[in-house]
């Protein structure tokens, strides 16, 4: 059996998307930007989708800008506040130390240019604390970015409540939607931000491609320069069969939502209760305000990577946030966040599941993680240590 | 192309000489768990050859595919010999690493000669220091710094 359980890092193209995508790349391939039939044709597909994808977020379609995916989005959406911000001698921005690297980095590159970065701390819980931020956006302040679910544990971010203390403070705020659209119901009237990044190949569309939704007013500035597309926000010829691949994509994700958010979290749940029975691990991140499909643990005494390895030869497609999965020196920084120490944060496993996956293997998955983390223990003289009391238990 | 030769997938898959060694002759333990890697060799000496190794290993493939490649190697080898195992060795055996994993092979070689450092000491054999470059057990720069 193979079981891929790593729908955070990117799923399989819906076949309605896929056709759409073969199908737009067949019928629409001329250049939106020229004036003959074909080039006009391809223009009112791309309008269409724009509207489309508008209408699914509660947006109007001149506030959706078509992006190469989330990075660019989450890029764009901070540089653009953060110029805006400098043109008023605001260089202040409040964000979370949980978010993507796409927001993370960005405001590291802001920091050497001379901007104050506060990253807001995370409760045990995984999810920021709502007067943290109001306590943290002062007059100085030109963005507030917070994600709205997070990557790596599922955390759901009291998103709605910091926009409103951003929106009385007049402060610019942009949340990282990428795990969140298409997988819980996600409106920017509800959520009151000014800038919101999403990513097709999260909810089943292409990869290469995503959106950025910009409040009318916020600031924009284009990353690309070199032509009118997309009213001068971003060069570029349109993208125009993975663009009508995400719309098809994001609708179908859309539509069947409720449905398939009560399955998805009665998997979740269930390999939440399965795998708490493992001796001395722990869930990552709040139980109840997460992500249907995230289910995230750290496994005392394992090295994640190995786990992976195993899990893979056994047909699991899972994800760690142990240092050797990140090619970097420290684990995963979310995990540090929520008050896991290095010894553990090693030992993290995270599973993601998303419509496509079903009971069946949720329960071949409830044997073989297992399996696989006694496997891993068998041998891991700091499990022995644990065992013979020369080491302490953290979980 | 993979992560990993076939080498170290095998030897991660089927790790030779794992376990623990009862009234070792000599034990060796290096790495640290903040970083990930911590490895534990086990040996039995007789008449200056290493009789029997074993190891257990914390960490990633190619953590435990180093350790069972470095215990294959000094197995059934004079105690002289096995003190020359280099990382480069156990690398090579190991058909490469991805060069941000050469670290596994380092603390390979490190886990032979503490383990034959402490047969040394308990047996009161004297010793040249120079043969045993400090054990540096944690390489790595952490972003907070220092040990716990």
């Amino acid at each position: 059996m193979r079981v891929y359980a790593d729908h955070a890092a990117t799923t399989k193209m819906r076949a309605s998307a896929l056709k759409a995508y073969t199908d737009a790349a067949n019928e629409f391939y001329g250049n939106p930007s020229s004036l003959h039939s074909e080039g006009q044709r391809a223009k009112e597909v791309l309008e269409d989708c724009r509207a489309r994808i508008a209408a699914l977020l509660g947006a109007n379609a001149n506030e959706i800008v078509f992006t190469s995916g989330g990075s660019e989005a989450d890029n764009q959406a901070l540089l653009s506040a953060a110029k805006w911000g400098a043109l008023k001698g605001k260089k202040r921005i409040v964000s979370t130390a949980i978010e993507h690297h796409a927001v993370l980095h960005t405001l590291k590159k802001l920091e050497k240019e001379g901007y104050e970065v506060v990253l807001l701390p995370v409760g045990a819980d995984g999810i920021v604390k709502v007067a943290d931020a109001e306590n943290a956006i002062d007059d100085n302040t030109c963005l507030v970015s917070v994600m709205l679910a997070n990557n790596e544990i599922g955390t759901i971010q009291p998103v709605e409540e910091i926009s409103k203390i951003c929106l009385a403070k007049k402060v610019p705020f942009h949340t990282d939607a990428v795990q969140a659209v298409g997988h819980m119901p996600v409106n920017v009237q509800a959520l009151g931000c000014d800038y919101l990044a999403l990513s097709a190949h999260k909810f089943g569309g292409p990869r290469g491609v995503g959106a950025l939704y910009a409040r009318r007013g916020a600031p924009l500035y284009p990353l690309i320069e070199g032509g009118a597309q997309e009213k001068g926000k971003r060069a570029g010829t349109e993208n125009l069969p993975a663009i009508v691949a995400m719309t098809v994509a994001l609708e179908e994700a859309i539509a069947e939502l409720p449905e398939v958010t009560k399955r998805v979290s009665a998997m979740r749940d269930r390999l939440i209760e399965g795998l708490e029975k493992v001796p001395h691990c722990a869930l990552n991140g709040d139980r109840v305000h997460r992500l249907a499909g995230n289910v995230s643990f750290c496994f005392e005494g394992v090295e994640g990577e190995s786990l992976l390895l195993y899990l893979d030869d056994m047909g699991v497609s899972a994800s760690s946030g142990s240092a050797c999965t990140s090619g970097s020196l420290d684990p995963s920084h979310v995990l540090l966040a929520i008050g896991r120490v290095h010894d553990v944060a090693h030992g993290s496993l995270r599973l993601t599941l998303d419509g496509t996956n079903t009971m069946e293997e949720v329960e071949y998955l409830l044997s073989a993680v297992p399996a696989v983390v006694e496997k891993v223990r068998s041998f891991s003289p700091v499990w022995r240590d644990l065992q013979e009391g020369k080491r302490s238990f953290i979980l | 192309m993979s992560l990993y030769s076939e080498k170290v997938m095998d030897h991660f898959r089927n790790p030779r000489n794992v376990g623990v060694i009862e009234n070792p002759d000599g034990v060796g333990e290096v790495g640290n768990a903040k970083c990930g890697d911590i490895m534990k060799m086990y040996i039995k000496v007789k008449d200056g050859v290493i009789e029997d190794v074993k190891f257990e290993t914390f960490g990633c493939g190619s953590a435990i595919a180093s350790s069972s490649m470095a215990t294959e190697m000094i197995k059934g080898k004079p105690i002289a010999e096995a003190l020359q195992l280099t990382n480069k060795a156990v690398t090579e055996a190991l058909d490469g690493l991805p060069a941000y994993k050469l670290h596994c092979s380092v603390l390979a070689e490190q886990a032979v000669q503490a383990a034959i450092r402490d047969y040394y000491e308990k047996n009161h054999i004297p010793y040249d220091e120079a043969m045993f470059p400090a054990c540096s057990h944690c390489a790595h720069e952490h972003e907070d710094g220092g040990e716990e």
